[in-house]
């Protein structure tokens, strides 16, 4: 599904301050596979992730995503495939916008934004029913902007919004990180019904060890930019938590 | 009365332009001052267009694509050079001061007893009755072309645009381009104020622009105020209220000249009540945050 072929990504080149973020990366992720990046600050794990999503381009190497060469594709042109969470809850949804106008524009991820009118009664019920499935409370609420709920409720609807439109790959960059224990767990778990409903491939970066060990069915451990353990679905069944923490001593 | 029906009828000239800071400064929250050039431009082709005798749906379609134009300029320097879009924006205005005494050939031409969208049909016979029907039609169906587009599903990416860039990146958006759209959406709207301004009061200054953003400005921000204090969610009413901005605008300016403030201050009075109106919820509140 994802190929990655020896690609390369240094920040500030030749210039005191240069980064190698990414050296010579091998790594390919066969369809369905729910991937788990951990590793430290700095290992590079968020600019692998955006060179898969497209916001960051590589100096070398290259990237297939389902058979298609899109190293040179920019973001907005690969979301025909992708879909993103981000950490950061804001940045995965529009706060002056209201639910309903975020779950339009995700409706059509992969088509034209044309000059018609794409909200009605039909698409509103439509996102009343899948709303009501996290049991939030949110499917009364689709009028208001998304600036009104709390971080977790909008890394929840986010995860939805994924969904709304033919999706092959979702990435997960921490979308946990700036939640609190309770609406991480939801978050969490929603994405899992997800990802197994839908037949995702997957990439779930997380600093959060017991979600690196309860989730995915493959995890890799990335330090200075390289791939340091990699672990398919066998291996990670038979990993102990304790291992993980092991891995970070 | 005359002289208010006046400040009315220049309050509805303004409208277009108060949209087009909305949708600039609101939507794509790009500050744009490309403004004072592409309303001059707009201005100057009118009068042109007007003196060469072409139809008026002819002189709106050619300073529609001339005010595009001048936007699509700044949306271009602002985001393919990277350029800070405040910086773009005097670049090009800067430029069409030079562009806009050129094809005028003169700084002032006058439009008196020449046919203009005011004359187009016979409403009223008092002159400025007429102008006001026809400006009011006029705005009005401006207002509901851009409460439509802004509903369709290219408007709501527009405003998902200006409010969080990588969502909609990861929505499929390309966001350079819809800022160039929105930037030449905003400007088309300027340089139709030009249009309308100068034939209302038939002729075309070179030095009409200089300025003039406050105008916008001034307008948005009084329609914000309400929309805030009024909570208003609702894409027709905010449209609406920007309306009501440019129109409350031009009446406080006649206000202050009927009291016979000296027109020398009148710029200082459009700032003071800008800055009044920018205030005035912060001060409001200030007892309240404070304890």
């Amino acid at each position: 599904m994802i190929d990655i072929n020896s690609v390369n990504k240094t920040f500030n080149t030749g210039k005191p301050n240069q980064v190698n973020a990414v050296s010579g990366i091998d790594l390919h992720i066969k369809s369905e596979e729910f991937l788990v990046i951990v590793g430290a600050n700095g290992s590079g794990k968020t600019t692998l992730l955006d060179m898969v999503a497209g916001s960051v381009f590589p100096n070398s190497g290259t990237i297939n995503i389902d058979g298609v060469d899109v190293t040179k594709l920019p973001d907005h042109r690969r979301s025909k495939w992708i879909a993103r969470v981000f950490q950061n809850p804001l940045s995965g949804t529009a706060s002056d916008l209201s639910i309903l106008d975020n779950f339009r524009l995700a409706s059509i991820r992969t088509k034209k934004k044309g000059l018609s009118i794409g909200i009605n009664d039909t698409f509103k019920n439509q996102v009343k029913e899948k709303i009501s499935t996290l049991g939030m409370g949110l499917e009364n609420k689709i009028e208001q902007p998304m600036g009104t709920l709390s971080g977790g409720q909008r890394q929840a609807l986010t995860l939805l919004m994924s969904v709304m439109d033919s999706c092959k790959v979702l990435l997960l960059d921490e979308p946990t990180a700036a939640l609190d224990p309770r609406s991480a767990d939801i978050v969490m778990r929603t994405a899992e019904e997800i990802v197994r409903d839908y037949r995702l491939t997957s990439i779930l970066i997380t600093h959060n060890l017991k979600d690196a060990f309860t989730y995915g069915n493959r995890i890799i451990l990335m330090g200075e930019g390289t791939i340091v353990k990699d672990l398919d679905a066998h291996q990670k069944l038979a990993l102990k938590q304790t291992d993980l923490y092991d891995w970070f001593g | 009365m005359d002289f208010y029906l006046t400040a009315l009828l220049q309050g509805l000239c303004f409208s277009a332009l108060a949209l087009g800071i909305y949708i600039s400064m609101k939507i794509f929250n790009i500050p744009d001052i490309t403004t004072d050039g592409s309303y001059t431009l707009g201005a100057v082709i009118t009068a042109l267009l007007i003196k060469h005798g072409e139809p008026t749906y002819v002189t709106l379609i050619s300073v529609v694509l001339a005010g595009g134009l001048a936007g699509a300029l700044t949306g271009i320097i602002h985001t393919k050079l990277k350029i800070n879009a405040l910086l773009a924006g005097i670049l090009v205005m800067t430029a069409l001061y030079s562009v806009n005494i050129s094809i005028m050939g003169t700084s002032n031409l006058p439009l008196i007893n020449l046919s203009s969208l005011f004359t187009l049909i016979n409403i009223s016979a008092n002159l400025n009755y007429n102008t006001f029907w026809i400006l009011s039609i006029f705005v009005i169906v401006i207002t509901l072309l851009i409460g439509y587009l802004l509903k369709t599903d290219f408007g709501v990416s527009m405003r998902a645009t200006g409010n969080s860039e990588s969502m909609i990146r990861s929505l499929g958006v390309n966001t350079d381009r819809m800022k160039i759209t929105g930037l030449a959406l905003a400007n088309a709207l300027t340089a139709v104020s030009g249009y309308l301004v100068s034939q209302q009061q038939g002729f075309t200054d070179i030095s009409m622009g200089i300025g003039i953003v406050i105008i916008g400005l001034g307008s948005v921000i009084i329609a914000e105020t309400l929309i805030n204090w009024l909570k208003i969610t609702s894409i027709w009413l905010s449209l609406v209220l920007v309306l009501g901005g440019a129109i409350i605008f031009q009446l406080v300016l006649a206000i202050t000249l009927d009291i016979g403030v000296n027109p020398n201050l009148l710029k200082i009075v459009t700032a003071a009540f800008v800055l009044l109106i920018v205030s005035l919820p912060r001060i409001s509140f200030r007892g309240s945050q404070n304890d």
